[in-house]
């Protein structure tokens, strides 16, 4: 069994709240069994227990514990929302790391531009804000070590703040149902001491191994056939395309970004550069939604390389 | 003496207009949904004892855990004791020879049965893999599988529950027996009229939320989609308008059948009637106020977060108050603790459970750790199946002997009881465990740390299967086995206890006139 | 008038109250149903003003305004009908009922101009909506809502057409008489809600940004 570490400024607030919460349950819940034991026993029947009415007025007892349990929540209610908007006031100075949920991984691009997949890095007990958003459904973002919860939405930018308090390698959840691989949407925040996480910066590599894998995709599902350089069929060649912005057949400009590579890829008879014929097969139903993610990555990092 | 269940044939069954015999056909429709959903839950037990997921592939793990959600919720818990029960027993308690609508009633079981078999379609051919809640963009686009048919069904059967609620409201307001006011009306009567207020007003929003999203499936585009403007969060506050309440459709009820087996069984009228029947149209009132509790980490503002915050808070003071007063009933009464009453006060002991650790959703930064964990199913099963469920079987063998004419085998019926009660703890309690330490829902495979405590639920889960089968087996026994109840084998009081078991199609010969306050036990009689 | 009589004149009054009451928790059943639409309309007319005010303008305002009075001139005729049939004048009632029954199929003749008008005007959301021209993607919301909700209220009008000519086989049959009248007011309580969710559709999609 684990233990979960508090390793965030909010983490130990949580847990006292919490901890709260499960003294006055307990509290409540021994009340309750305990009394219906008790009278289950005193007055099963036939015992010689008195069954005189109550001596007291029913509706003295009634405004009582209305009284009594309204209290009790309202100052719960009053504890929880004073620590909930402390801690979910995202203004102020912050390093901003931006996050992008897609099926099925995490996309993270640190402030100089360094970018990771799966992995968060973060120095320790500096003020992290994170800009988050969905390529394609509702994904949220859990640090279980943190206390921390966000979804990501498409179509819409989210904050949050936290500062990390312990150096190590947190797990990162997905908690909000993305598909097939739900449970397999997961990565790690790792947590470094400020000058450590300065050396990693500063050493930005792509990370090969995604690379490498999109590569390999880019040429088992034949794309290199017709958009490498050498190919004879007239194709645009993808070399350093990403990020460009390209005419249309109708006299529209696009920017190439995910969207419309995937667009291109899943429906390629929406999409018509100007001085290309139709001949784009389109392989919806054939790249399944994980591979397409990487191979659109390494056609984005195939520019960003070095 | 003739009876409803006189006439046995096929055809009298499928067209009767009898409320009681409705009743049953809705009991006969639930057991199987239940059963095929039950199953469901069993495989995804069984396919969580490894962390790696090795028994069935995430995709079919997926549609299993939506199969489970879509056919307990809308097909077993919401219509359990309302449409069973509640049929059975509503024109009896008040009175009356049937239903307002008879043809409207019998209208809502084949719109019921149309509902189930869509969905049940769509899970043998495909499956749908969005689970229960639906969200958009992912079940408007993302997808595969019979989503829109699985919708559909669940639109389809949403009629039927409308059409229950309206015949339950104007039986209720039109047809109660000369001298039955509102203050005498059995607690299970106010349960069923805040429900039906419930399914009348919030199903519609259900139907146009799914409408949206089916529209938006089929046409590729839709108010949800943020490509052009759209907001995937209306769809979750429609559908949590919707569903919500529909929470309040699956306890309230229970809750009425839980004071009717107290009283009975501790010769005690319950403990602050009219406190009682205001907290339920409360709790029906304010739980459409607090939707937005579900929405805790999905980007909604702090403002409106600290307002369904304290919206929660409030909402469960009523139900507090309930659970205190049906402890105090048990005070000073003359108890004896048939299985009845095991059921009544294992759904008492369940729900405190379940209610308190709804506090802790309420409460905002819990939430935001606790949110989409193992803790939020934790939760719900212990109101939903702790509590909606062990209510439904206390009801099931309370008013068994009316509804059958025979008796259970006692000690057996006990047995069962306690093992649903023992297994449904250790199932779900580790469940609040994983869920604090982290372990998200909705997952087919987890990390090796959640090991243990998956393995202990299963164990519990295995416990709580044969706890079912037992009293599935035994009363199907007794409808035809049993020795004969009589009357009123309880001594309990109400109108359903003055015909006989089982009762003439049209129930009453005369129209009684009551002249009794609710509840007129008296614990000092010997009955 | 005799004692059995006067029995049974309570019975069918009470019956009668318990049927309308019945109709009343349905219609209160579709104000929820509608309002889920209206929820989205307010939403997102909240977050983008202009693409509403520019869809209004996109509306046969004129077609709008006729259909308009179409409808609650024949809400008149429907009420006319539920006295006439008490009063035991089946040759007004059949009368009235039939003026509502044609005003609401010219109603949705209206409708259906509209519609063809705006596939024409390529204002139907999806791929080919105004293709050309850079417009506002909001304004596909509007058109969205516009179908939506126009297509749910004439799917209403639909049923109130089959539930009119059913009444008028009744009265015509004599089944619905002065003995058993309350069919009249009962589905004249649909007809009046279908109509009033019309008033209030009118301005949001017609008069808007105008």
């Amino acid at each position: 069994m684990i233990a979960l570490i508090e390793a965030s400024n909010r983490a130990a607030q949580v847990d006292r709240l919490a901890a709260w919460l499960l003294a006055a349950s307990g509290f409540v819940v021994l009340l309750v069994f305990g009394l219906i034991v008790i009278f289950a026993v005193r007055y099963r029947r036939g015992s010689k227990a008195s069954r005189a009415p109550l001596p007291i007025a029913e509706w003295k007892v009634e405004a009582g514990w209305i009284a009594g349990t309204t209290l009790g929540f309202l100052a719960f209610f009053f504890f929880g929302a004073r620590l909930f908007v402390a801690m979910e006031d995202a203004s102020g100075p912050a390093d901003e790391i931006r996050v992008v949920g897609r099926q099925w991984m995490w996309d993270v691009r640190q402030p100089n531009g360094r970018r990771e997949f799966d992995t968060l890095h973060v120095p320790l007990g500096t003020r992290v804000r994170l800009r988050m958003t969905s390529e394609d459904v509702i994904h949220s973002f859990f640090v279980p070590d943190f206390r921390l919860k966000q979804d990501v939405i498409p179509g819409k930018e989210v904050l949050l703040v936290f500062t990390a308090t312990r150096t190590g390698r947190f797990p990162l959840f997905c908690t909000e149902y993305c598909g097939s691989k739900h449970a397999q949407m997961k990565g790690e925040v790792i947590v470094q001491r400020p000058e450590d996480y300065a050396r990693w910066m500063a050493n930005a590599q792509p990370p090969a191994e995604v690379l490498a894998h999109g590569h390999n995709l880019f040429l088992h599902y034949g794309c290199s056939g017709c958009h490498d350089r050498g190919s004879i069929v007239h194709a645009p060649s993808l070399e350093g395309l990403y990020g460009a912005t390209v005419p249309m057949a109708d006299g529209t400009f696009r920017r190439v970004d995910a969207t419309y590579l995937r667009d291109c890829i899943l429906n390629p008879e929406t999409v018509r550069p100007a001085g290309y014929p139709p001949v784009m097969p389109s392989f919806r139903g054939v790249v399944p939604e994980s591979d397409l993610t990487e191979i659109i990555a390494y056609l984005e990092g195939s520019v960003a390389a070095p | 003496m003739s009876t409803y269940l006189d006439r046995p044939t096929v055809r009298s069954w499928l067209t009767t207009l009898d409320h009681k015999r409705i009743g049953l056909l809705y009991l006969f429709s639930i057991t199987f949904f239940f059963t095929i959903a039950a199953a469901a839950a069993a495989a995804m037990r069984i396919a969580l004892l490894s962390p790696s997921g090795d028994l069935v592939a995430s995709d079919v793990y997926n549609r299993l855990f939506t199969t489970h959600g879509v056919l307990m919720v809308w097909f077993f818990l919401i219509p359990a004791v309302p449409n069973v029960l509640g049929n059975f027993l509503l024109p009896l308690m008040v009175g009356a020879r049937d239903v307002a609508f008879p043809r409207l009633n019998l209208a809502s079981w084949y719109v019921f049965m149309a509902g189930g078999f869509l969905v049940l379609y769509a899970i043998l051919f495909g499956g749908v893999d969005t689970g229960w809640t639906f969200y958009t963009p992912y079940s408007s686009t993302y997808a595969n599988g019979h989503v829109m048919l699985m919708a559909a069904g669940v639109f389809v059967s949403g009629f039927s529950s409308i059409f229950t609620g309206l015949n339950f409201i104007v039986t209720i307001h039109r047809l109660r027996a000369p001298g039955l006011t509102w203050f005498r009306l059995p607690l299970f009567v106010w349960g069923i009229y805040s429900t039906s207020i419930i399914m009348v007003l919030a199903t519609p929003v259900l139907a146009a939320t799914l409408l949206l999203m089916g529209l938006e499936r089929a046409f590729g585009v839709g108010v949800f989609d943020p490509r052009i403007g759209g907001d995937p969060l209306l769809f979750q506050h429609l559908f949590w308008f919707y569903s919500h309440p529909a929470v309040y459709i699956m306890i309230l009820p229970g809750m009425g059948v839980v004071s009717e087996i107290i009283t009975c069984f501790s010769r005690k009228p319950v403990f602050g009637y009219k406190v009682m029947a205001f907290a339920i149209l409360a709790i029906a009132t304010l739980g459409f106020l607090v939707w937005g509790h579900h929405m805790f980490v999905s980007s909604e503002s702090v403002f409106a977060g600290v307002v369904f915050s304290f919206l929660s808070f409030m909402v469960s003071v009523p139900s507090a108050v309930k659970v205190f007063n049906w402890t105090t009933t048990l005070m000073r009464g003359s108890i004896r603790m048939d299985t009845p009453l095991i059921y009544a006060l294992g759904f008492v002991a369940l729900f405190t459970i379940g209610g308190l650790t709804g506090l802790f959703l309420a409460t905002l930064p819990v939430d935001v750790h606790v949110h989409g964990t193992y803790f939020v199913v934790a939760h719900f099963h212990y109101v939903m199946v702790g509590g909606m469920v062990m209510a439904y079987l206390g009801g099931v063998h309370y008013w068994f002997p009316k509804i059958s004419g025979r008796l259970y085998p006692e000690m057996l019926a006990r047995f069962a009881a306690l093992t649903i009660f023992i297994g449904f703890n250790l199932t779900f309690f580790p469940q609040f465990i994983l869920g604090y330490l982290g372990m998200p829902r909705r997952y087919s495979m987890y990390p090796p740390e959640f090991h243990a405590l998956n393995v202990l639920s299963t164990a519990g889960a295995s416990i709580l299967g044969v706890g079912y089968l037992l009293p599935l087996i035994y009363l199907v026994w007794s409808f035809y086995r049993g020795r004969p109840a009589g009357p009123n084998p309880w001594k309990a009081k109400g109108l359903e206890w003055t015909v006989p078991s089982p009762p003439p199609e049209h129930n009453f010969d005369a129209i009684p006139t009551v002249t009794e306050e609710p509840y007129a036990y008296n614990p000092e009689e010997d009955p | 008038m005799s004692e059995t009589a006067a029995v049974s004149a309570e019975v069918r009054e009470r019956h009668e109250i318990t049927t309308q009451l019945g109709m009343w928790g349905f219609l209160a059943t579709e104000v929820l149903f509608f309002g889920g639409f209206f929820m989205a309309y307010a939403l997102y007319r909240h977050s983008y003003p202009e693409a509403f005010a520019e869809g209004g303008r996109h509306m046969a305002f004129g077609l709008g305004t006729t259909n308009t009075a179409l409808l609650l001139i024949s809400s008149v005729f429907v009420a006319i009908a539920d006295r006439a049939v008490r009063a035991g004048r089946r040759g007004l009632t059949l009368g009235c009922l039939a003026t509502a029954w044609l005003m609401g199929l010219a109603f949705l003749g209206i409708k259906a101009i509209e519609y063809t008008q705006h596939v024409s005007d390529h204002l139907v959301p999806g791929r080919h909506f105004l293709p050309g021209q850079s417009s506002n993607p909001r304004l596909q919301l509007f058109m969205y809502l516009y179908f939506g909700m126009t297509g749910l209220h004439a799917f209403h009008m639909i049923m109130g057409l089959i539930a009119v000519a059913w009444l008028m086989n009744g009265v015509r049959s004599g089944r619905i008489g002065p003995s058993r009248p309350e069919p009249v007011a009962v589905i004249g309580l649909y007809w009046h809600f279908v109509d009033c969710v019309w008033v209030v559709l009118y301005p949001l999609f017609y008069l808007v940004g105008r």
